[in-house]
């Protein structure tokens, strides 16, 4: 056959997204539709919290610690607020603020990572190092400290959590990178001659990508609960921004009288990140082993 | 006591009927043994020989009564000296174990417990089912260890297995498996980690070892001239099945599957040697070392025609890989010149322009890491083309298709990723890729090593015909010396980082040889079940006149 | 030099240095504020003469060099200086006296913790990855991976919930003080230490089960099944002598786990320990706490991973037997 003079057909062999993510659906287990389940509805619960909300965020409603009635399913907090309105724009505020600190860990760690395994040399002894001693403060304990001498509020909240974890992103995208990096493809593209860009973006990249997705999932529940315990413990989100972490502390006292108030913010936090980590769990079956038997 | 039975040749010591064992992968199961028969007779040793993937080495454990995690046996039957090993117990088998069949596994530094003696290892079967005691046990170890011609008998054991070498710490095994003087030994592809020239001290003293007591022995191999040493009678598997099966020199002579004879395909290809003058590349008395003590190329000059192969040939650690990191700029030579067309080629990768860096390309062993397993061979055969011949769009694909049909592959591939691929047809997008950027030279490191006999040969035949087309010259890297007599015009012999001999084929595979190559090129076995009984002869009778 | 000895200085070395460079994070955290400590605290009203004045008052008016020296000095020898709080009267209140009796508190505590935890989840972890796959590894996978994602405040008042204001077993608050009699400390301490089991028993079975199918997997176990050991021989002659290594790590990464998990415990419980001690310093910005509370955790943690690594040295064999 002589394909020389007849024109090349575009063969659509490309399987589209929409096709792929049909297929891995049908053999997800009920633990990871559990966990896609919940995090859709608290992705709802999240972005049309003025919509599903019955009251305003911080609006006064009625008296302090009232029972759960039909006006106020789960009932007041200590200053008459709605508490089902408030569980719902925490979620809101709470995975926001978590989202945007994992995001940013990853953009610092991450680049960091993949610059220190292509560079090597003294610019990856060095971050490793400066890393290195950063790992072995506890990130809970840091972030104590550094709130306390640069003081609690919510931007720089955001930073330290994100510069703290990025260490531990770091550390990740660098080994993973470091395996791409010495694979042959990459040697073969840079025989070939080709430029850091390339390098990184089509060589290494792709490859490092469904690692790095699993880790951004756990990633983020570990900031989402260090954030939750921040706030718990009373240096995180500051009122009056509904928060399950400060819900749970303004609330605790209520326990001695026999009341589960502080339980539904806490469950709230359970209840993400135990969906997101059975979702983590079957992702990392999945890519475990890539490509077989497609 | 199990060893007082008597031992009567020619009785059946193993009969496998209708064997079917299922492997667990993908939430089903997948045949992988589809109903063999095998029987052994006690003092006999059977080849079970098969590429990757023919369940060779299932079949060898099964005739111990064991199938690995994730493995089931889901019929037939296994009868040991009149023990069904099926229906038998955990505990019947396990009293069977070391004692009466035993194993001898592939790699012995990873089989060894890094926590304890050689010697306790040795002794612990015949110790823990109160065969021997320790002190008695322990000197016939000794005793083993000096048949198996190990270096200071007496106190080898004493050592921990990660203070021998690997030659050594086999032939430790195999004592360990002989300890109780089982009634069959299986061994599973034993010398396949190991250099020809240790391999055939290995095969030697296993081979001796098992005539010495007359031990039925399963031997589990890929490679049909070691084989041929080894077995009286050979079978020769594929996908679970057995394709034919007779004694050895029947097989070698004539065997009556086409597939048999596929398993020595690459020692059948000899391509005519040809040599020219006009050289291409040029190494003129290099050096090179990765920390600056140690130097991994000394002195080294290699010259390679336009238009020709040269076979560059060494067992580990001979410097052939690092003399490719040297041509490619990646290992900057600390001394001595590289030209390429007469002009002298920059040092290192970053000096070298496009131009030059598209006149030399290089295939590696294992296409599964030199290709990126998340580009389709679109992209992977179309960047080259982008990026030294600036060919986009319709034209760019219209090439890779024309590329693809000069491997003997189809358009249909155009959009498949890797994984989606076989070894061979991996290999084969790895040389279009080369070949995408018009080389004057492609370097090809160990580039069959990692593939199937029968894939083997035919990767070597796409190679030299794509020679004869294009004109590109090879830089062949290689440990195999089949692989060398199948496509080289010029030979390179290096050992520890220096040029032991070079020179057209014919020459250097011809006496007079210099020690190494004598080494090396008798070291390689041969299709001839008489050759290790010759060899062994032949250096015994040098040895006694040298001395 | 034996290469063991060796390695393990070598590893004490690094131990050091590594605690040294922790010590200079956690010292110039202070000095990181833009505009500085004092400016920050007093606000933006205070006159120069009042932040010169309070600055002079706490010592900030020195070179940092010379109080970091001052401060490393004095606390290795267990004196961290005085306190903020309390400062401009006469009563200077002493860190270290201030701190040594929550730091016992805390480790009575996590010593609780950590005797129920790490051997009931070595035996749990080790049982789950000898019968993998089983309804009981299964249950186990389930149950350790929801126990994991939760915060530890919640189970603590699930806890609280149902033993102490339900079932009225526990006190809702551990209140212990230095004349708590030792059986009634522990009785108090009893449920902060269940919930700090419970959250680093999941962990650490996970990882135990990880650790030891590793282990099984290698070629050298099934040579030995193949040597007709039997399974118990298997485990413990050839498996255990290497599993030394593996299960300090698991042991030390969780108990290191632990020391932070404390924090929100004791304020949970109300438990006057070092965690509780922290968390009042953090809000009222005494950094002299602050400070000696991090460094002392911060050396818990390293000092934990230092004698896991030690364990791994001495009982490797490819060191304990060079070539």
């Amino acid at each position: 056959m002589n394909t020389a003079t007849t024109p090349v057909r575009t063969i659509k062999a490309r399987r589209s997204v929409i096709e792929n993510i049909r297929r891995n659906l049908k053999t997800a287990p009920l633990t990871a539709w559990f966990g896609m389940i919940v995090i859709l509805l608290y992705a709802i619960c999240a972005v049309f919290a003025p919509l599903l909300a019955p009251y305003g965020e911080s609006e006064i409603v009625g008296k302090a610690y009232q029972l759960s009635s039909p006006e106020n399913w789960l009932g007041t907090d200590q200053i008459g607020r709605d508490t089902l309105s408030r569980l719902i724009f925490g979620a809101r505020n709470t995975i926001g603020i978590a989202l945007i600190t994992t995001l940013l860990s990853f953009l610092i760690g991450g680049s960091l990572g993949v610059l220190a395994a292509l560079k090597r040399g003294i610019l990856d002894q060095g971050i490793s190092r400066v890393v290195d001693a950063f790992l072995a403060i506890p990130v809970l304990i840091f972030a104590l400290m550094m709130l306390a001498v640069v003081g609690k509020n919510l931007i720089n909240l955001i930073i330290i959590l994100a510069l703290l974890d990025a260490t531990r992103v770091f550390r990740l995208s660098r080994a993973v990178a470091l395996n791409s990096v010495v694979m042959d493809y990459v040697e073969s593209a840079r025989l070939r001659g080709e430029g850091m860009g390339w390098i990184v973006f089509r060589e290494i990249v792709p490859n490092i990508l469904p690692p790095l997705i699993t880790e951004f999932g756990l990633r983020f529940c570990f900031v989402f609960l260090t954030i939750s315990a921040l706030s718990f413990l009373g240096v995180g989100i500051q009122p009056p921004t509904a928060d399950w972490g400060s819900m749970v502390a303004e609330s605790k006292s209520l326990i001695s009288f026999g009341r589960p108030a502080p339980l539904y913010p806490a469950a709230a936090i359970a209840l993400l990140t135990i969906a997101v980590n059975f979702v983590v769990d079957w992702f990392l079956h999945k890519t475990s082993g890539l490509r077989d038997g497609h | 006591m199990v060893t007082d039975k008597k031992r009567v040749k020619g009785e059946t010591l193993l009969d496998i009927k209708g064997l079917k064992i299922d492997g667990y992968s993908d939430d089903v199961w997948n045949p992988i043994i589809k109903g063999i028969d095998l029987t052994l007779k006690r003092g006999e040793v059977l080849g079970l020989i098969g590429e990757s993937g023919a369940g060779k080495s299932t079949l060898g454990l099964a005739a111990m009564g064991f199938a690995r995690p994730g493995c089931r046996i889901s019929g037939g039957s296994i009868m040991f000296d009149g023990m069904d090993l099926i229906a038998a117990s955990e505990e019947q088998r396990r009293a069977l174990w070391g004692s009466r069949i035993a194993y001898v596994a592939q790699s012995a530094a990873a089989s060894f417990n890094p926590a304890h003696h050689i010697i306790d290892q040795t002794v612990e079967t015949a110790v823990a089912h109160n065969i021997m005691t320790r002190e008695k046990a322990e000197a016939d170890a000794r005793d083993l260890y000096k048949r198996l011609q190990l270096p200071n008998p007496n106190t080898i054991g004493d050592r921990f297995p990660h203070q021998v070498s690997g030659g050594q710490l086999q032939r430790a095994m195999t004592a360990m498996a002989m300890s109780c003087r089982p009634d069959l030994i299986i061994f599973d592809e034993p010398t396949t980690a190991l250099d020809v020239t240790t391999q055939v001290e290995v095969l030697a003293a296993m081979r001796d070892i098992v005539e010495q007591f007359d031990t039925a022995a399963i031997y589990i191999t890929h490679d049909l001239a070691v084989v041929a040493q080894m077995a009286h009678r050979i079978m020769v598997l594929r996908y679970g099945n057995l394709v034919e099966e007779a004694t050895t020199r029947a097989m070698l002579k004539s065997p009556t599957q086409e597939y048999t004879r596929s398993l020595w395909a690459v020692r059948k290809l000899q391509k005519p040697e040809s040599i020219s003058d006009d050289i291409a590349l040029r190494i003129h008395n290099v050096d090179a070392s990765y920390s600056g003590a140690i130097k991994v190329l000394d002195n080294v000059t290699v010259q390679v025609p336009r238009g020709r192969t040269v076979a560059v040939v060494g067992e580990s650690g001979s410097g052939k890989s690092t003399l490719a990191r040297a041509i490619t700029g990646l290992l900057p030579p600390s001394r001595g010149e590289i030209y390429f067309n007469g002009k002298p080629l920059p040092r290192t990768l970053a000096e070298r322009d496009k131009d030059t860096l598209r006149r030399i390309q290089m295939i590696y062993q294992s296409a599964d890491t030199a290709l990126n397993p998340r580009q389709k061979v679109r992209d992977i055969i179309g960047r080259p083309l982008e990026f030294y011949l600036g060919l986009k769009g319709a034209d760019r694909d219209r090439r890779v298709v024309e590329l693809l049909e000069s491997i003997e592959l189809n358009e249909s591939y155009i959009d498949r990723l890797p994984g989606e691929m076989s070894g061979g047809q991996k290999q084969r997008i790895s040389i279009a890729r080369a070949l995408a950027a018009e080389p004057e030279i492609i370097i090809c490191d160990e580039v069959t090593s990692a593939l199937d006999q029968i894939v083997q040969e035919e990767i070597l035949s796409l190679l030299m015909r794509l020679q004869k087309k294009t004109n590109v010259s090879y830089l062949f890297i290689t440990h195999d010396i089949a692989t060398v007599r199948a496509i080289s015009d010029e030979i390179v012999v290096m050992h520890q980082g220096k040029v032991v001999q070079q020179g057209p084929k014919s020459q250097v595979l011809s006496p007079p040889f210099p020690a190494y190559t004598e080494l090396l090129l008798s070291s390689v076995p041969e299709m001839d079940p008489d050759w290790l009984t010759g060899l062994l002869a032949k250096r015994s009778k040098k040895a006694k006149v040298s001395a | 030099m034996h290469p063991v000895l060796r390695t393990v200085l070598q590893r004490l070395g690094l131990g050091i240095v590594t605690l040294l460079a922790v010590s200079v994070i956690i010292f110039s955290s202070l000095e990181m504020l833009p505009g500085g400590y004092a400016e920050n605290i007093l606000g933006q009203s205070a006159t120069p003469e009042t932040v010169a004045a309070f600055k002079r008052e706490l010592g900030l008016d020195r070179p940092a060099t010379v109080r970091y020296f001052e401060w490393i000095g004095k606390a290795v020898r267990g004196d961290f200086g005085s306190s903020y709080s309390g400062l401009s009267g006469s009563m200077k209140r002493d860190v270290s006296a201030t701190i040594a009796p929550r730091l016992y508190n805390t480790f009575f505590l996590a010593a609780m913790a950590a005797l129920i935890a790490v051997p009931l989840s070595l035996i749990l972890g080790t049982m789950a990855a000898l019968y993998r796959n089983s309804w009981f590894d299964r249950i186990v996978n389930s149950v350790t991976l929801t126990t994991i994602a939760m915060p530890e405040f919640f189970i603590a008042y699930i806890l609280v919930y149902v033993f102490a204001v339900k079932l009225k077993l526990f006190y809702p608050n551990s209140t212990v003080s230095i004349g708590t009699p030792f059986v009634e400390h522990l009785y108090r301490a009893a449920l902060p230490a269940i919930t700090m089991t419970l959250v680093i028993i999941a962990h650490m079975m996970r990882m135990t089960r990880a650790a030891i199918i590793n282990l099984l997997a290698s070629p050298y176990i099934e040579m030995a099944q193949l040597k007709g050991v039997s399974k118990s021989d298997v485990i413990r002659h050839h498996a255990l002598p290497n599993a030394w290594a593996p299960i300090a790590t698991v042991i030390a990464f969780n108990l290191a786990y632990l020391v932070v998990g404390v924090v929100v415990v004791e304020v949970v419980f109300v438990y006057p320990g070092i965690g509780q001690l922290m968390v009042d310093a953090v809000s009222s910005r005494d950094m002299p706490v602050v400070q000696a509370c991090a460094l002392i955790f911060a050396a818990t943690y390293i000092l934990l991973n230092l004698l896991a690594d030690i364990v791994s040295i001495v009982t490797n064999p490819r060191l304990l037997h060079p070539k």
